[in-house]
């Protein structure tokens, strides 16, 4: 009986707020906007039983799908969505790898507080580390300045509200996701076998393609992965750093549902957007799994 | 050792300067004089004096913290039996659907949680405000206390609640008793969690609020889209240090209970 009730509460929370919702987004999905509250029909009427079952079932369809492949916004959307995804996870992972290396290579007693300073952005709100770039990159902003008192450019750059800050964005913010595992990747590694691969004649750069990038590997993907499926469905960085010109999915669906309120529309765009997803979601788990039983 | 370069030397100071400095400039123009953000025109804390007599900013903290508590809380018991039951409960009828539904949130875009949740609230016709912002806290950062505290579970020694069951406990004093005190460190770091993430989150807030309640995320987010304002940076420049002193008094706290923790083990396996 104990067992039950344990296993019954977390269940059905997860069920009722989890798994409900989003069978309700499906359906809603395949309704027609309507003018009325709320905005869409057919409602489900249970007080007539198995002919309103059968009348529910029978106004669904996939109008708002078949819209989405007619206006290009949302082709547009979705694949500038995956583009920018890809783009920032390899600049993400470009610019990590040589901080998680340094920090592998440190001296045992400061990794712990270099290990700190790399999760203590993460605790630290995510709208004010994007909001700390809006100064930054401003017309009149500090890297304008700096520029221009450098001599390097003779009239400011326009960065805010261009792909360019997006890209910087979420570099910057996400970039402890790409640290800690390529960190803890490479902290495992033996050091005796870049000693072995160099007394065999390995330069110290192709000792570091074949052993290092190998054996740092799992580091490598399980990071890439953290970066990217987060940021495909990313909201506050295009809207807050991004432009008009920055289309990115979770931006638009934000807006479908509260500047349009078709509240159909919206759903058929996250049904998409999660279709998207489990592609990635299903080979980070794979990867994840090879990792956990490579070590068990 | 040997191998530290000046390759690494200067790929770590340019990391970290990249990490910190947007938020040093942040906390520095927080005392600018200047209404503008960009231009130095002297020291002084006008904004932090704005801030505190702006009622609005003070009601949405207020609710942002209330929301967080109360969440991080139901979080906290909730994923704790979650990651009991995927541990230790064994096979069940429908375990499967329970971890998907468990591992699923974490990779969910925020963007469908929170359109899912306000259909869902407004399909069953609840109010909204506090307590649904609350439900849907709940929702994702127990899957999050439920991945920290299983993974302390998983190397947990099995055999101390067998002894402690063996010895007359029912198992509900077992847990009280012999796993509790072991696994609190995970509990607390997921309380903590789920409390952060609450306080951080603007999109799904943003979908299951109403008109009443009104968390700091959603006012920060509707006046940064203007433009840049001090006095958004003095806030900004609050809640770092907040943060700061927390995760360091934090880091400084367990690393004493790990020592005395290795101490009290070393005890214990000294030969009577």
């Amino acid at each position: 009986m104990r067992r039950f009730i344990l296993i019954a509460v977390p269940y059905l929370w997860l069920v009722a707020l989890f798994l409900i919702p989003f069978v309700i987004v499906l359906k809603i999905s395949l309704s027609d906007v309507a003018l009325a509250r709320p905005p869409y029909m057919p409602q489900l009427d249970f007080a007539a039983g198995w002919e309103g079952f059968k009348a529910f079932f029978a106004a669904l369809d996939f109008e708002n799908f078949w819209f989405l492949t007619t206006d290009d916004l949302y082709w547009k959307a979705y694949l500038s969505s995956l583009q920018i995804a890809l783009t920032s996870t390899v600049i993400t992972l470009l610019v990590g790898y040589p901080i998680a290396y340094a920090m592998a290579r440190a001296a045992p007693e400061w990794r712990p507080t270099l290990l700190m300073l790399v999760i203590l952005p993460f605790w630290t709100s995510f709208l004010i580390r994007v909001y700390a770039w809006m100064g930054i990159l401003s017309n009149e902003g500090l890297l304008n300045q700096f520029l221009l008192w450098l001599g390097l450019i003779n009239e400011p750059l326009t960065i805010l509200n261009t792909n360019t800050a997006v890209y910087i964005g979420i570099v910057y913010t996400y970039l402890p996701f790409m640290i800690l595992p390529i960190y803890s990747a490479l902290e495992r590694m033996d050091d005796s076998l870049l000693e072995a691969a160099e007394d065999l004649g390995c330069s110290r750069l192709s000792a570091f393609w074949l052993v290092t990038i190998p054996l740092s590997k799992n580091g490598i993907i399980a990071g890439c992965f953290l970066v990217f499926i987060p940021v495909i469905g990313e909201f506050v960085i295009p809207s807050l750093l991004g432009g008009s010109g920055t289309l990115m999915i979770g931006k638009v669906l934000w807006e479908e549902f509260f500047s349009n309120r078709d509240w159909p529309v919206a759903s058929a765009v996250a049904v998409i957007l999660l279709l998207i997803l489990v592609i990635p979601i299903i080979l980070f788990q794979r990867n994840e799994q090879k990792q956990r039983e490579a070590e068990g | 050792m040997k191998r530290f370069s000046w390759f690494n030397a200067t790929s770590l100071t340019l990391g970290f300067a990249f990490l910190y400095v947007p938020m040093i400039i942040l906390v520095v123009y927080s005392f600018n004089a200047s209404k503008l953000v960009t231009v130095w025109a002297g020291f002084s804390t006008q904004w932090y004096g704005e801030l505190i007599r702006n009622e609005e900013f003070l009601n949405a903290a207020w609710v942002t913290i209330k929301v967080a508590v109360m969440s991080s809380t139901i979080a906290t018991v909730l994923g704790t039996m979650a990651a009991y039951v995927l541990v230790r409960a064994g096979r069940f009828n429908g375990r499967t659907l329970f971890s998907g539904m468990i591992y699923a949130p974490l990779v969910m875009p925020e963007v469908i949680t929170g359109l899912s949740l306000l259909l869902l609230f407004i399909g069953i016709g609840l109010d909204r405000g506090v307590l649904t912002i609350v439900l849907a806290h709940t929702t994702f950062s127990m899957c999050y206390v439920s991945v920290v505290v299983s993974s302390r579970l998983v190397s947990f020694d099995k055999s101390l609640e067998e002894a402690a069951l063996d010895l007359g406990c029912s198992p509900f004093e077992a847990f009280r008793l012999v796993t509790l005190p072991i696994i609190a460190p995970a509990v607390i770091s997921g309380w903590l969690l789920a409390f952060t993430l609450s306080l951080d989150d603007l999109v799904i807030a943003s979908f299951t609020t109403g008109p009443s309640a009104t968390t700091l995320p959603i006012k920060i987010f509707s006046a940064v889209r203007l433009g840049v304002s001090p006095e958004i940076n003095a806030l900004s420049t609050i809640m770092i240090a907040i943060v700061t002193v927390g995760v360091i008094t934090a880091s400084l706290i367990t690393k004493q209970a790990a020592v005395r923790q290795a101490r009290d083990e070393r005890m214990a396996e000294r030969p009577a």
